[in-house]
């Protein structure tokens, strides 16, 4: 695919249906020290055939908001409150029989670490014929094993090499198989938890470059969670930034990137090193990530802010809309009547 | 034919078919590796009983003070020893003992009707056998249960239980699991019989060819017999079963528990995978690869608790025979049978190698 | 042959020469010829005043380097493949080698901050420990200010070690966890600088942490590393670096593991701190676009080997080797409109242990000439125009740059 083709791609889906749609969710993780808000009350929609960027920093809450989308948060997480609409059901309400049916099938999910997320024990074809044998229990296994070789084929791996091991295959090999483990049973909807994070640049961007012609190919919908700014910029139609558990931003790449609201994304953007500018200076954001075991008050990312005013510790600022499409949860952008100034 | 030779090849030829079979259909590193392994197997069992003779030759005490007592007469005592070898020059009793090794005649016990040796293992260690591998059964099954359903339901009550019996089987000594299990069992309640392996009655309408009770019983018919020989093995197997039990589900548990932390099982759960399949097949198979390890370095602790509970249940296996003739200084009984224990660790440490091997397809040979 | 062999002749040579002299000298004056007695005292005072002028013991000859700061020639670790005690007895003493650094050169000047980039296994790490001498070179030589170090015995090395610090990836595994950081920082000061107090090591270490921007100092100094920040552990560990005074720091993926934001803080720190405190660096990492921020010269590692190194100003604007095109295209940009302009090179970095022949990279060059690539070892040599630029390809420089398609008016690659 040419990079007009992406372009014209990335604009074509922006007014798409929402596929999966998360309404005020929270996430707790109970631990010695007390609850950590890892979610909390993110609302989010998923158009249908988007890339959708989830950015932010590590411990924001990116994975657990991905795995709660799975409904896959087990102890000592668990969801507090929120929705989860996906194809016309809540799969809050959902049976877990019905939910483990959705899963694999539906909603796919490809992890960080390519090199244990495969069972050292099983060799590929088993696990692509299992998948595909459990949620289709008519297939036969010679015809799921077909179904097996064409993916793998079709993800640029040789059809021989289905018999091995997953310690014989390298990183971005792995990264590749875990993608067609999504694609087994074409799920509609892939979160991807850093999938590029532990691969090298050359094969991160041949893999980025595959996921795109995938994205088309297969009519996938596609969450990549990554703290990589420049991964988002290269693949993501539209981009949520997460601090602190929260929302922060949400708008199509170009309008995150080149129209940032939030002080944050701000921030961060001038903080990131950029390999195509003049070597001006990083921006030297204030103080560290919070601990959500303590989220600072009013908006969480008041104490690191530029720009804080009296109201931003006192109250939280709604995640709305600044233009049609783009919201940003800051109070630069809100109505208030400066009820934080005592 | 022999009962030795019978009973050793009852197990030996299933596991040589085992081995061959995983030989042939292994690769070629695989094939190299197990040859090798066995090729290395004489050589250890070599040194062990090289060992066990300088060990028993350098031990204070010797069989003609041992059984005639410390005053005996110097010629009576010149006698016995002429008569054993005993006064050969060490080099050449060692010679006739690797010789003897060699053509599996064990030569003659220094003791008693001074039987050959062989016929004398012939008879314990079919009993030795008809313990350890129902027990190493039970063993097996209970840890693995026990283990793999505590770490299924990790900080409920089936957890705590199965970490408590674990703690509690493992720290007891075998011996006073043994006592507590025949005074409760045997003395208390009456169920079960005190000590032996069959009653007197039925054993002498036994005929005995493999000297393994259960299945001379069967080969012959004698229902009585079986339903007495197994009688008499509930508690002894029981006893030596559930304690090594302890340690193998505690190990079980530890290792499924981290492998249910692991990506691979949390990216099959997401695949959608039925939790039977997740546990079952990604994480107690990939648990059993260190709890094999484990359990091969531990084989020995299984043999020991096998002499304790011999010695506890009055079971006529190898242990027992050991301990009746080391107290009477007979060395050829004494290294003999613990040649055959050589024997034994080593078959059954070639055999938790190539499980390893064949187990894992990491591993490089 | 070893200095101590030569040593031991020429002591020799000497001593028979004084022991010709005295002999002859006292046969003279036996014979009462004295006048041949002097010319023979004469050759018994020549080699002692020859050896009343040999140095009594080498000193460490330091700044002897002058403006090089580290010269590393011809630098080669080949690790061997571990195998299976059984696997070694069947491959009858046959050893396979990880060559993991294979014949790497280069310099860094007093001041400079050197990068060594690549993706992971090319050979930075490795670099970056030989350097410090904390393995063993198979082959070649570390010069650091003027010293080869493997010319100094194991107490002048601890003693010159000082000289040079490092900096990991992970600071909370270089951290003692029952340290505080106070103690921590002066740990290495009471063994390299023996002869200062307690209270001016509690001094420095005061103005060391006041350095690395944690303060107040009195704050952290009783504090343990698991009670501060990832990005304030990474801190601690430069101050403790700096307690030495050394002149060379390597820094093995410092900011890695830091979060994006506060990345940016280290960056800055260590931009600071090498003005401050007079320092070089070594700054290896995987992230080419760090790289632009700090480093002078840019060295770029493949399979081993430097496969391009420079002014990183000139690497960056006219990569000429393919390797570095690719890697240098393929760095994600944070900017949506950027667009990736190289073709990405296909497969990924093959084994270690038998790279491909001639020049490692031909299997997966976009240039590669059938023929030469695969057949001869290109070498490092200047790029046409620059001095201190150089690159191994065998297209870019010598005898078959005609063959470029670049030159050629074929496909640019
Ligand atoms: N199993 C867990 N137990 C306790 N806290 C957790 C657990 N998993 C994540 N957290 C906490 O939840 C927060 C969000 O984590 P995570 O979703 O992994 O963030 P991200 O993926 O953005 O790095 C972090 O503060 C982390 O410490
Ligand atoms: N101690 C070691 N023993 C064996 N191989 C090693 C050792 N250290 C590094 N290697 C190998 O050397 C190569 C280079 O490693 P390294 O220097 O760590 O690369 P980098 O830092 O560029 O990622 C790799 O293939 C690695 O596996
Ligand atoms: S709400 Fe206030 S503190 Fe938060 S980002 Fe906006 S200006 Fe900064
Ligand atoms: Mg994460
Ligand atoms: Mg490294």
């Amino acid at each position: 695919m040419t990079q007009d083709a992406i372009a014209a791609d990335r604009s074509s889906v922006a007014t798409g249906d929402v596929l999966y749609s998360i309404r005020d969710l929270s996430v707790e993780y109970g631990t010695r020290a007390g609850e950590v808000a890892a979610v909390d009350r993110v609302s989010l929609d998923i158009r249908k055939g988007e890339i959708l960027g989830l950015v932010g920093e590590s411990g924001c809450g990116k994975s657990t908001l991905g795995k709660a989308m799975m409904r896959m948060i087990s102890p000592p997480g668990r969801i507090t409150q929120g929705e989860l609409w996906f194809a016309g059901e809540d799969l809050m309400t959902v049976s877990e029989a019905q939910m483990r049916e959705i899963r694999g099938a539906r909603l796919g999910m490809v992890f960080q670490d390519p090199m244990t997320s495969l069972n050292p024990l099983s060799k590929i074809v088993d696990h692509l014929t299992e998948t595909i044998t459990t949620h289709e229990p008519s297939v036969s296994e010679a015809a799921a094993r077909d179904r097996a070789e064409q993916l793998i084929g079709r993800l640029g791996l040789r059809v021989e090499r289905i018999d091995d091991y997953p310690h014989q295959f390298s990183g971005g090999m792995r990264q590749r198989i875990m993608i067609a483990l999504a694609l087994a049973l074409r799920a509609d909807l892939v979160i991807a938890d850093e999938p590029t994070t532990a691969l090298d640049v050359i094969v991160e961007a041949q893999f980025l470059d595959l996921l795109r012609e995938l994205r088309a190919e297969f009519d996938l919908t596609i969450i990549m969670i990554t703290h990589n700014i420049g991964v988002v910029a290269e693949v993501a139609d539209r981009v949520a930034v997460m601090y602190a558990g929260r929302m922060a931003e949400l708008g199509s790449v170009d309008e995150v990137f080149l129209d940032t609201k939030h002080p944050y994304g701000q921030g961060l953007l001038r903080a990131v090193p950029n390999i195509e500018l003049d070597g001006s200076d990083l921006y030297q954001m204030e103080g560290a990530p919070p601990n959500l075991l303590h989220t600072p008050s009013g908006c969480p990312f008041h104490p690191r802010c530029p720009h804080v005013m009296p109201i931003c510790s006192e109250r939280e600022p709604a995640f709305a809309e600044v233009t049609p499409g783009h919201r940003a949860s800051c109070w630069l952008f809100q109505e208030h009547d400066g009820e934080g100034e005592r | 034919m022999h009962p030795l030779l019978l009973s050793v090849l009852i197990f030996g030829v299933p596991a040589a078919i085992a081995l061959g079979w995983v030989f042939l259909r292994g690769g070629g590193a695989l094939r190299r590796y197990i040859a090798t392994r066995v090729a290395l197997t004489l050589p250890m069992v070599f040194v062990l009983v090289s060992v066990v003779f300088l060990v028993l030759r350098v031990m204070p005490g010797d069989v003609a003070s041992a059984t005639l007592g410390p005053k005996a007469n110097a010629e009576v005592r010149q006698n016995i020893e002429e008569t054993l070898g005993l006064d050969d020059p060490l080099v050449v009793q060692y010679a006739r003992f690797l010789g003897q090794v060699a053509t599996f005649d064990l030569g003659d016990s220094f003791v008693g009707a001074r039987r050959p040796v062989v016929d004398e293992l012939g008879e314990r260690l079919p009993a030795t056998l008809e313990l350890v591998l129902p027990a190493a059964g039970v063993a097996i099954a209970l840890g693995l249960v026990l283990g793999a359903s505590a770490a299924g339901h990790r900080r409920r009550l089936r957890d705590y239980a199965v970490r408590m019996f674990g703690v509690v089987v493992y720290s007891m000594p075998v011996f006073w699991l043994g006592m507590l299990a025949k005074g409760v069992f045997s003395i208390w309640l009456g169920w079960t019989p005190v000590a032996g392996r069959i009653d007197v009655l039925a054993n002498a309408t036994l005929e005995r060819t493999t000297n393994l009770l259960v299945v001379d019983s069967i080969l012959s018919g004698n229902w009585e017999a079986l339903r007495s020989a197994l009688h008499h093995m509930v508690l002894p197997v029981l006893t030596l079963g559930v304690s090594i039990s302890g340690l193998f589900a505690r190990l079980v548990r530890i290792n499924v528990i981290e492998t249910l932390q692991q990506d691979y099982v949390a990216a099959a759960r997401a695949r959608g995978l039925r939790e039977r399949t997740v546990v079952g097949a990604y994480a107690v198979r990939n648990a059993m690869i260190p709890v094999v390890t484990v359990i091969g370095l531990q084989v020995a602790i299984l043999l020991a608790g096998t002499v304790l509970t011999e010695a506890v249940f009055n079971w006529p296996g190898m242990g027992l025979y050991l301990v009746e003739r080391i107290k009477v200084r007979d060395f050829q009984a004494v290294q003999s049978a613990v040649a055959m224990f050589a024997l034994l660790v080593a078959a059954i440490g070639l055999a938790v190698d190539v499980v390893y091997g064949v187990l894992d397809p990491r591993v490089e040979y | 042959m070893s200095r101590i062999g030569i040593l031991l002749i020429v002591l020799g040579g000497l001593a028979v020469l004084a022991a010709i002299g005295v002999g002859t000298a006292w046969l003279a004056v036996r014979r009462r010829r004295s006048r041949y007695a002097w010319f023979f005292l004469g050759m018994l005072i020549l080699p002692l005043a020859v050896l009343a002028l040999l140095p009594a013991r080498d000193p460490v000859p330091v700044g002897a380097g002058g403006e090089v700061l580290v010269e590393v020639r011809g630098l080669r670790k080949w690790f061997p493949v571990q195998k299976g005690f059984i696997a070694n007895l069947l491959s009858r003493g046959h050893t396979d080698y990880v060559k993991a650094v294979d014949d790497v050169s280069f310099t860094i000047k007093r001041g400079e901050v050197l990068g060594l980039a690549g993706e992971s296994g090319s050979g930075k790490s490795t670099v970056g420990r030989l350097v410090l001498r904390l393995l063993d070179p198979t082959e070649g030589e570390v010069v650091v200010d003027g010293v080869d170090l493997a010319r100094l015995d194991k107490e002048n090395l601890r003693v010159y070690r000082h000289k040079m610090q490092v900096v990991f990836q992970d600071p909370l595994a270089s951290l003692n966890p029952r340290m505080t950081v106070g103690q921590a920082i002066e740990h290495p000061a009471q063994i390299h600088l023996p002869d200062t107090t307690p209270e001016e090591r509690k001094r420095l270490v005061f103005e060391l942490l006041d350095a690395v921007g944690m303060s107040p100092p009195d704050f952290f100094y009783s504090k343990y590393p698991h009670q501060v920040s990832g990005g304030q552990r990474q801190r601690i560990v430069l101050a403790r670096a700096l307690i030495t005074q050394p002149d060379l720091i390597v820094a093995d993926e410092p900011i890695a593991s830091a979060d994006v934001s506060v990345q940016a803080l280290l960056l800055e720190l260590m931009i600071k701190l090498k003005d401050e405190f007079d320092l070089t660096y070594l700054f290896i990492t995987h992230d080419l676009a760090t790289t632009k921020y700090i480093c002078d010269r840019i060295g770029i590692m493949y399979l081993g080997k430097i496969v391009e190194i420079g002014p990183l100003q000139e690497v960056f604007e006219n990569p000429q080797h393919p390797y570095t095109r690719a890697l240098l295209s393929a760095v994600p940009v944070p900017d949506p409109r950027h667009r990736r302009t190289e073709p990405l090179p296909t497969g990924e970095i093959p084994n270690p242990i038998n790279p491909p022949p001639g020049c490692n990279f031909h299997p997966r060059c976009p240039i590669a000439a059938a023929g030469v690539c695969d057949g001869e070892l290109p070498s490092l040599r200047p790029v046409p125009g620059s001095e201190d630029h150089l690159v191994s390809c065998h297209l870019r420089t010598g005898d078959h740059t005609h063959l470029d398609p670049a030159r050629t008016g074929g496909p640019s690659a």
